[in-house]
């Protein structure tokens, strides 16, 4: 019986009939009520919310997220170059209530996932069969010094938004011959090969504006995503400009202070003119309020849903979620959404979730012109989430300069469509 | 539903046997069409800017093109190395998908001056093969109408530079033209509505 599957058996047998007598009591007893609560707007969240609409319009779907705007952090280091404007990383919910999504600008402050019940800070409660959690990623305090005021002199920018335009303010008020600091995060953290593309879009604005100054990255890894490709970036465009620092090499920062904008790395101090400090991350803190993380900090689930190996009834996408080998990247995010909402629309419809298929492409403009990418696809392999052998791997690294610059041109593809396919 | 116990013991009597012999469960087409939509827009409908619209595309050229991918017969950036990662069954899959959408022509940015240059060139070098402007999925010849331009100049430069085959009667008509023929031609394809 090795080989026999549920999900064909069940298709085969059909219909929601079939599985009661088959004993999935579970699945039949959501079959009368079809309310979905989605936690989170990002990108996550909008499209999970937006593609159970399309599949099945008979179910309700309400997506709650604070925000009426949203920036992607995607593309949001080309604002810190000056290449971008916070206009263009800007998405609205209108799209969203086009496809009749009832969205709701609250906060979530607990999930009660035994009485299926969403709470918000507005005093709000919605009932649901099945709850979507996508809120996303909040920090850890691995960092002495680093609390919410620190955050305000020495900016993450790892939620676009206001942090990305203060650290841009920062950035243009520095005196040329001044020395950025980027402190990188220990893995796992939303988007691996952010901090280095980030490096080096800071790079191409120092060159052209503050040819004198430098910039250090100072990591909590002594390995990265894409690093063989990042290195030679910054041997061809920054040499001289950015230099990086593994955590054996003394670059795994330990303590801030703010008040002088100094990095501590042990007792050694580095003292910098702009500083961006981000650190360890786990899921947000809605996720562990509603007992969906494990020791770690961040929500199992199962790799054919996306339900919550913790709690049932309700499923976590996005960066929360512990999706490896997907990375926490945008992409997986919109592909994982599309899985679990195809997996929720089958539950409530009385059938079992079919097999998931999912991509990741990540994208990093580093240079004029000059844009490397990560791809890969993904499966379900004896029950558990595996890339598809054979696929995916890195921009070569001798591709020629008419292919790394197609590869600007499909990056700016990738970020018009993947904002559209989420929240348009 | 009428699925009376009888009918459904059957039922199941035969799937067991089926299900013996059954070695992996497949996803749906929309569900690998859907991890498509990232780069090509939901439903295949790309908003660009270089990204082409697979919606309505014949199957086989969909079927083509990823073998052409998976092969490295085709160059592409990051194609290659996503094509890999489909089986037959499943690029079939969703070729069939994409093919039973409507032709989507997305509003492109273009050269209206050219556009009207390439018009002519269109009827005198291209219309043959590429019918009804480049938007009949039926010629197996990929929609050329309404596609984004950057993606057609890459198409274009791929096979005048011998890095992808071109049938032999395109090739014939492309030889003749000039470069400010071709760039014409390819923003009245990036043109139509
Ligand atoms: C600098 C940078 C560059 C990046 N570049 C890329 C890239 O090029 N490609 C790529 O694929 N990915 C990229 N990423 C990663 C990508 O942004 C994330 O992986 C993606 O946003 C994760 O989506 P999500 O839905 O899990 O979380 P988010 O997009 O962060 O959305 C979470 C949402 O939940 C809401 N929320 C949180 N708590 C609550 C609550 N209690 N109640 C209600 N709502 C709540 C938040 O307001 C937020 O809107 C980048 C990230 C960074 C930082």
């Amino acid at each position: 019986m090795a080989n026999f599957t549920r999900r064909k058996f069940i298709q085969v047998a059909g219909g929601a009939a079939a599985i009661s007598t088959l004993g999935f009591p579970a699945i039949v007893g959501a079959a009368g009520g079809k309310k979905v609560v989605v936690v989170g707007g990002g990108v996550g969240g909008a499209t999970a919310a937006k593609y159970i609409r399309m599949a099945d319009s008979s179910i309700d779907v309400t997506l709650i997220e604070p925000n009426t705007e949203y920036y992607t952090c995607f593309m949001s280091n080309e604002v810190l170059s000056g290449h971008r404007k916070m206009e263009s990383i800007k998405v609205t919910y209108d799209g969203l209530k086009g496809h009749g999504v009832n969205v709701v600008h609250d906060t979530v402050t607990d999930i009660d996932a035994a009485g299926k019940k969403v709470m918000t800070a507005g005093g709000q409660t919605f009932e649901f069969d099945r709850c979507v959690v996508a809120p996303g990623i909040s920090f850890q305090d691995n960092i002495e010094g680093y609390d919410a005021a620190a955050m305000e002199k020495m900016p993450h920018a790892w939620k676009a938004g206001e942090q990305t335009v203060l650290l841009r303010k920062q950035l243009e008020a520095m005196p040329d011959g001044g020395v950025v600091a980027i402190a990188a995060p220990p893995n796992p953290f939303r988007c691996p090969p952010g901090p280095y593309e980030r490096a080096c879009q800071i790079g191409m604005y120092l060159q052209a504006h503050k040819p004198k100054s430098k910039l250090i990255i100072m990591d909590a890894k002594d390995k990265f995503s894409k690093m063989g490709l990042f290195k030679q970036a910054f041997e061809r465009y920054y040499k001289g400009t950015i230099e990086w620092v593994g955590a054996s090499d003394g670059g795994k920062v330990t303590r801030v202070d703010a008040a002088t904008n100094t990095l501590y790395v042990g007792d050694t101090a580095h003292k910098v003119d702009v500083a961006n400090v981000i650190p360890a991350q786990k899921a947000a803190a809605i996720a562990e309020k509603a007992g969906l993380t494990n020791d770690a900090g961040w929500c199992p689930i199962d790799g054919r849903s996306f339900e919550s190996s913790m709690q049932p009834g309700v499923h976590v996408i996005g960066d929360a979620s512990v999706a490896s080998p997907l990375p926490k990247s945008g992409y997986a995010a919109n592909s994982e959404a599309k899985v679990c909402a195809a997996a929720i629309v089958e539950l409530l419809n009385g059938r079992e979730p079919g097999d998931p298929a999912l991509v990741n492409t990540c994208y990093s403009v580093v240079g004029p012109n000059d844009a490397i990418s990560v791809a890969m696809v993904y499966d379900l392999q004896d029950g558990k989430l595996g890339k598809v052998s054979g696929s995916g791997g890195l921009t070569p690294s001798d591709s020629s300069p008419e292919m790394r610059s197609r590869e600007v041109q499909y990056a700016y593809s990738w970020f018009e469509n993947i904002k559209n396919d989420s929240w348009g | 539903m009428g699925c009376n116990k009888k009918a459904l013991v059957a039922l199941i009597g035969s799937v067991l046997m089926v299900g013996a012999t059954q070695v992996n469960a497949e996803p749906t087409a929309t569900m690998l069409a859907n991890t498509c939509a990232g780069c090509h827009g939901t439903e295949g409908k790309s908003v660009g800017p270089a990204s082409p619209n697979l919606a309505g595309i014949s199957k086989a050229y969909f079927i083509d093109s990823m073998n052409g991918f998976k092969n490295d017969e085709r160059p592409g950036t990051i194609m290659n190395r996503i094509a890999k990662g489909y089986s037959e069954a499943q690029i079939d899959a969703m070729a069939a998908y994409f093919a039973g959408l409507p032709v989507y022509k997305a509003e492109v940015p273009h050269d209206a001056a050219k556009a009207k240059m390439g018009a002519e060139v269109y009827d005198k070098s291209c219309a043959k093969c590429h019918d009804e402007n480049g938007a009949l999925p039926d010629d197996d010849a990929g929609i050329l109408a309404g596609q984004w331009l950057p993606f057609l100049e890459y198409s274009m430069a791929d096979f005048q530079g011998g890095h992808r085959e071109m049938p032999k009667k395109m090739k014939k008509q492309v030889e003749k033209l000039s470069d400010d023929e071709i760039a014409a031609v390819l923003n009245y394809f990036a043109s139509q509505k």
